[in-house]
């Protein structure tokens, strides 16, 4: 499924349905430890990942910690 | 001679630390070099960012070194509302499972000093939503009494500008914050050298928090060393008290008894 996203700042044409599918199709190590989503301004629970749908026009961000004061 | 060591701990929330230095993670010349100056400066919590995942980055993450060696402290640095605040607070919490967050919202590029009013917004959302608050904030007594009210588990007023090194700017706010507090204070940024962390423990502050000082040393495991020397000797002079300032001298040899008089 093609759809429309803002990913990390960025609007982008992905083939993605679930968040799953988004961080795959993206590279990101769903299995990683320390990964977390947020879509449209709310987290989005890592058990929601394989279940929960993007919609066209959803703002997702993905992030992890960095080296930080 | 037995090395003497402050008995008490720093308390905050429900965990209490061996070790009132609290260190950063960012700017070391390498990984090494970082585990290495975390490791002398003897602290127990290290604080880490939350940012935009890159997918090229490769090698260890640093998240992955420290989190089981270390209570992590994720930031909220780089966050000029309370709203992006707030959501970067709720990502770190998912990311590493816990609920501590040091809240920093900036208000300028130049001075990053804190958006009071975004901050208290922000810290007032964040204790309803479950979080250990340890804020950045202002040294100002006012700011900080508010703060604490909103139920912050510490006060974290910088003592200048991050990464300015300037030391203590205004040490009679911090002292006044130190006198009011009903949470712990913590010293967050402008630490220079290991005096001003010294300095700012004999004010009665409880612990400093701090990154650049230690990791842009010429040497940076030496001056983590020494900081954490520093906080300790601070600690220690003021639960020992300091002997009043006085303008003219007071002989400490007995004054009875010298030759010729």
């Amino acid at each position: 499924m093609s759809l429309q996203l803002r990913i990390n700042g960025e609007d982008r044409t992905v083939d993605a349905g679930t968040i799953m599918e988004l961080l795959r199709s993206e590279g990101v190590d769903d299995t990683a430890r320390f990964v977390a989503v947020a879509v449209n301004g709310a987290v989005a629970p890592r058990a929601d990942w394989t279940t929960r749908s993007l919609g066209n026009g959803d703002d997702v961000e993905i992030v992890n910690p960095v080296s930080g004061g | 001679m037995s090395k003497i060591t402050p008995s008490n701990k720093l308390t905050i929330a429900d965990k209490s630390f061996d070790s009132r230095l609290l260190i950063g993670s960012s700017l070391y010349p390498n990984h090494q070099i970082m585990m290495d100056s975390i490791a002398a400066s003897g602290s127990e919590v290290v604080t880490v960012a939350i940012r935009r995942i890159n997918v090229q980055g490769g090698g260890e993450s640093v998240i992955d070194m420290l989190a089981d060696k270390y209570h992590i402290l994720p930031n909220t640095a780089g966050c000029y509302t309370a709203r992006d605040a707030v959501l970067t607070a709720q990502l770190a919490r998912e990311a590493i499972g816990t609920n501590w967050i040091k809240l920093e919202v900036i208000g300028d590029e130049e001075t990053l000093f804190p958006d009071v009013e975004h901050l208290l917004n922000a810290a007032e959302e964040l204790v309803k939503d479950g979080f250990i608050v340890l804020p950045y904030c202002n040294d100002d007594p006012i700011t900080c009494r508010k703060l604490a009210d909103i139920g912050c588990a510490a006060v974290m007023p910088l003592g200048a500008p991050i990464g300015s090194g300037m030391g203590l700017r205004n040490p009679y706010n911090l002292e006044i914050i130190c006198d009011q507090a009903s949470v712990p204070v913590i010293v967050d940024a402008g630490i220079g050298t290991a005096s001003d962390a010294a300095i700012a423990m004999e004010l009665g502050c409880d612990g400093i928090l701090l990154n650049s000082a230690i990791a842009r040393a010429r040497d940076p495991i030496k001056m983590a060393d020494a900081m954490g020397r520093g906080v300790e000797a601070g600690r220690l002079a003021f639960q020992a008290g300091r002997i009043p300032k006085k303008l003219y001298a007071d002989a400490s040899s007995p004054t009875k008894g010298v030759i010729g008089a």
